[in-house]
């Protein structure tokens, strides 16, 4: 391998020399030689690279099984590898961001500033970890739920590889400050109208699969997939309508304006949670929680009914991030009740997959993974009670602005969606490359308790400083002026920012082990350690009770 | 009795059976909400009414929103007053619909960790605010926003003013054919005192024309920076007496 990238290198260092030459030179019998020679150097690195195939050895690398397998596995495999580097470098990110504001010394101006990194820390998470997380149990399911390979699986590459390229696109694009300023839609026109290609690629590919399937119904998880393939790609095209500048520059202007923008913004970006988010990760719920715990689905008319409210009411709820706005006042209403509303269905999911461990509840003890499960549909419980709840009017006066908020995101993102992914990949990996069970069931546990604490530590920080911040804000002395000045406000948040960062930097380490215990399962290692749970012999008190004569 | 809903689930398995039923119905189910909610933004009085003041930005300004927009200030300013006794007061007269009207994308924000700047226009000096984006530290000692020093030593380079005007026209901002054919020449006379403005306060009411970034051999990154925050705000006069009638008259906040 390393002798072809060598040849590889040459030939590129004499293309490149001889295309310097001909530009540079000053009469045109030397700029036609060098052309000539330019044209060679191509050839021979065409040659070199055509013969050459780097998934093969990158497939080496990961020790992924070769060989034909009963399903078509190697996107899911190379969609699980993504999931855990894209989730490492959005946590990274994350935890600097985190301390950039409590020691704003560690800005590095113009790309490493906090308003480059704060959209390349959201995609990150969102679009990269859990973008993958979602193409890879989404192929991984609908195989198995289908009884079929995947439709198309040519496309089902170009899917996984595109979406890759749309992710490096964004992310360096945020740090040249190539951004259209939309929440969650920050990618400029042109990486909008490829990640549009890839997701109707991906559509092509899931709808393809469902087809050709064996089964002749459609699994529940496969509705929600469905869904959220579907709503995703109505709210990326409306929202991001635009009028590219130049079509040789990356700067474009939004169609809409001011209060239509910001509506249509927060229908978008309160869906992209709604259906990438929630509807998505619901789907992985629906296949990985009754195959770990091996039990079946609590219900099934549960499932059809919090399916269809949750997906029609959801779309309502955007219109409660314009709170007090000059969105007028009937939107804003309409987005309240709708959000309240959303409460029921959400916490359908919540009941279905928790009551679908009836008759496994003793497996919380003993399997570290359905621990991670249960601890991801609590706070899927969680988050989805607080988020009705500011979206109330009255509350959302003190909260709309604050820590709060962002609190809240975290509980979902990091207790929900970060949980129920860990789980999905510890289930996954072993399977995957065929080994027999994750290097270390320990380390899933030591896993479960940095991420928990790193959560707790995140959520209760920001829900003082959230709080601190709004009553601080709005605080009048006696003498009927405001007590605080907005600096004032600032430094009374340091120390919640700092617990904020050692929340990170737990949930940080946690992901660290879990890398760790992938890669030596991946190497094939099974850790010699003790089982979780033990139940020692004690021959002394393994005996019948016999009477003691009272002195 | 239970009948009835049983036969509503088997109904529900035409559903389960048939992928394309499936897509069609989810498709109709996601869609109604944003067509109920978004389309009448586009009709109603209130969201598209003219206030009288409120104009296209300048193509500097314009510059200067792009560089807010590129360094991504939006994700710790917000620029949207709630009618709140205590935000009025800290920030000024609730912000009115039709102010960010030519805004696209609009800038209104969803998080504080720095104050709202809807009406930070001549709150402050220029200098106050070239030295704030500089250090901000060094003028509130409890800041945690970065630095933007690099601003002031960035030439201002617009690859095409006119490019910029002609696509918010297409998008709907009422730029006139002058605007866009002097684009360019009004980018650089809005910051360098000695030249030629010619009609630019005329086509662009209230502007102002200055040096911002106290180095008037350039036009930097700083100057457009400046310049659009120096009128943020500014352009409606909430105080005068049609505005507050006007203001009496809207309804549904």
């Amino acid at each position: 391998m390393s002798s072809v990238l060598g040849r590889i290198g040459i030939w590129s260092i004499v293309l490149l020399a001889a295309i310097a030459a001909m530009v540079g030179a000053k009469d045109a019998a030397f700029a036609a030689h060098m052309t000539i020679v330019a044209l060679v150097a191509f050839g021979l690195l065409a040659f070199t690279a055509f013969r050459y195939d780097p998934l093969i050895s990158a497939q080496s690398i990961f020790r992924m099984p070769q060989g034909p397998s009963r399903y078509d596995d190697d996107p899911v495999r190379w969609g699980v590898i993504a999931t855990i580097f894209w989730g490492m470098a959005g946590f990274l990110v994350g935890v600097i961001i985190a301390t950039q504001m409590v020691f704003p010394q560690l800005n590095f101006e113009p790309y490493l500033n906090f308003g480059r990194l704060r959209p390349l820390h959201t995609s990150a998470v969102i679009f990269a970890f859990g973008g993958n997380a979602l193409l890879a149990t989404s192929f991984y399911v609908v195989q198995r739920t289908c009884r079929t390979q995947l439709a198309f699986p040519a496309l089902a590459r170009f899917v996984f590889w595109g979406y890759q390229l749309f992710i490096v696109l964004a992310a360096s694009g945020y740090l040249l400050g190539v951004t259209q300023s939309k929440e969650y839609a920050e990618p400029e026109w042109y990486v909008d109208l490829w990640l549009t290609i890839v997701w109707v690629a991906y559509f092509i590919v899931f709808v393809g699969t469902i087809v050709k399937r064996h089964e002749p119904h459609i699994y529940v998880a496969n509705w929600f997939y469905l869904a959220f393939i579907i709503t995703i790609a109505m709210l990326h095209i409306v929202n991001n309508l635009a009028m590219p500048v130049s079509l040789l520059g990356s700067r474009s202007y939004s169609a809409f304006a001011g209060v239509q923008d910001a509506l249509t913004q927060w229908w978008y970006a309160h869906n992209a949670v709604g259906f990438f988010l929630t509807a998505g990760f619901l789907a992985m719920m629906y296949y990985f929680v009754p195959k770990q715990a091996q039990r079946p689905v609590y219900s099934y008319r549960l499932s059809i009914i919090h399916f269809w409210s949750l997906i029609f009411l959801y779309i309502w709820a955007g219109p409660h991030h314009l709170h007090y706005t000059a969105l007028p006042d009937w939107a804003q209403t309409l987005g309240m009740v709708f959000s309240v509303m959303l409460w029921m269905p959400s916490w359908g999911g919540m009941i279905n997959g928790l009551m679908t461990l009836n008759g496994a509840w003793d497996k919380v003890r003993t399997d570290p993974i359905i621990r991670m499960m249960v601890m991801a549909l609590a706070f899927y419980g969680m988050s989805t009670f607080e988020g009705p709840m500011m979206s109330i009017k009255a509350v959302n006066s003190l909260s709309h602005y604050t820590d709060w908020t962002i609190g809240h995101v975290h509980s979902g993102a990091l207790g929900w969606n970060g949980m129920i992914t860990f789980a999905c990949i510890y289930y996954l990996v072993p399977r995957l490359w065929q080994r027999e069970r994750m290097f270390s069931m320990r380390m899933i546990n030591w896993h479960f308790w940095l991420a928990s604490a790193g959560i707790v530590f995140y959520a209760a920080s920001m829900w003082v400083a959230g709080i601190t911040q709004g009553l601080m804000w709005r605080e009048y002395g006696a003498d009927g002026y405001l007590v605080n000045s907005f600096a004032d406000t600032v430094a009374a948040l340091k120390p919640m920012y700092a617990l904020r960062v050692l929340g990170g930097l737990l949930y940080l380490s946690g992901a660290i082990v879990l890398v760790y215990n992938v890669w030596m399962t991946i190497l094939g290692r099974v850790r010699n350690e003790a089982p979780m749970i033990l139940t020692p012999h004690d021959p002394s008190a393994d005996r019948p009770l016999t009477a003691v004569p009272a002195e | 009795m239970t009948t009835a809903p049983k036969e509503a689930y088997s109904r529900h398995k035409r559903l389960e059976r048939n992928v394309t039923l499936m897509a069609v119905a989810t498709l109709v189910t996601v869609a109604i909400g944003g067509l109920v909610q978004i389309t009448p933004l586009f009709y109603l009085d209130n969201t598209i009414e003219q206030v009288e003041g409120v104009r296209p930005y300048t193509p500097l300004e314009q510059a200067g929103r792009d560089i807010y927009i590129r360094e991504g200030c939006y994700t710790c300013h917000s620029q949207m007053i709630r009618p709140f006794r205590d935000e009025v007061e800290r920030y000024g007269h609730y912000s009115l619909a039709a102010e960010s009207m030519f805004d696209h994308p609009f800038q209104w924000g969803s998080k504080r960790t720095g104050p709202d700047l809807a009406r930070v226009g001549g709150r402050y000096s220029d200098a106050w605010h070239v030295q704030h984006l500089a250090d901000p530290q060094s003028v509130v000692p409890e800041s945690i926003m970065p630095q933007y020093g690099f601003l002031a030593d960035a030439p201002l380079k617009v690859a095409d003013p006119a490019a910029t005007l002609t696509a918010l026209r297409r998008v709907g901002v009422p730029y006139s054919d002058t605007d866009i054919a002097k684009a360019a020449d009004d980018l650089v006379a809005q910051a360098d005192p000695n030249a030629d403005a010619g009609d630019l306060a005329a086509r662009y009411p209230k502007v102002q024309i200055r040096d911002f970034d106290g180095d008037p051999g350039r036009v930097t990154e700083m100057d457009a920076l400046v310049a659009y925050l120096q009128m943020l705000g500014t352009l409606v006069d909430v105080k005068s007496a049609a505005a507050q009638q006007e203001l009496a008259e809207e309804t549904g906040r």
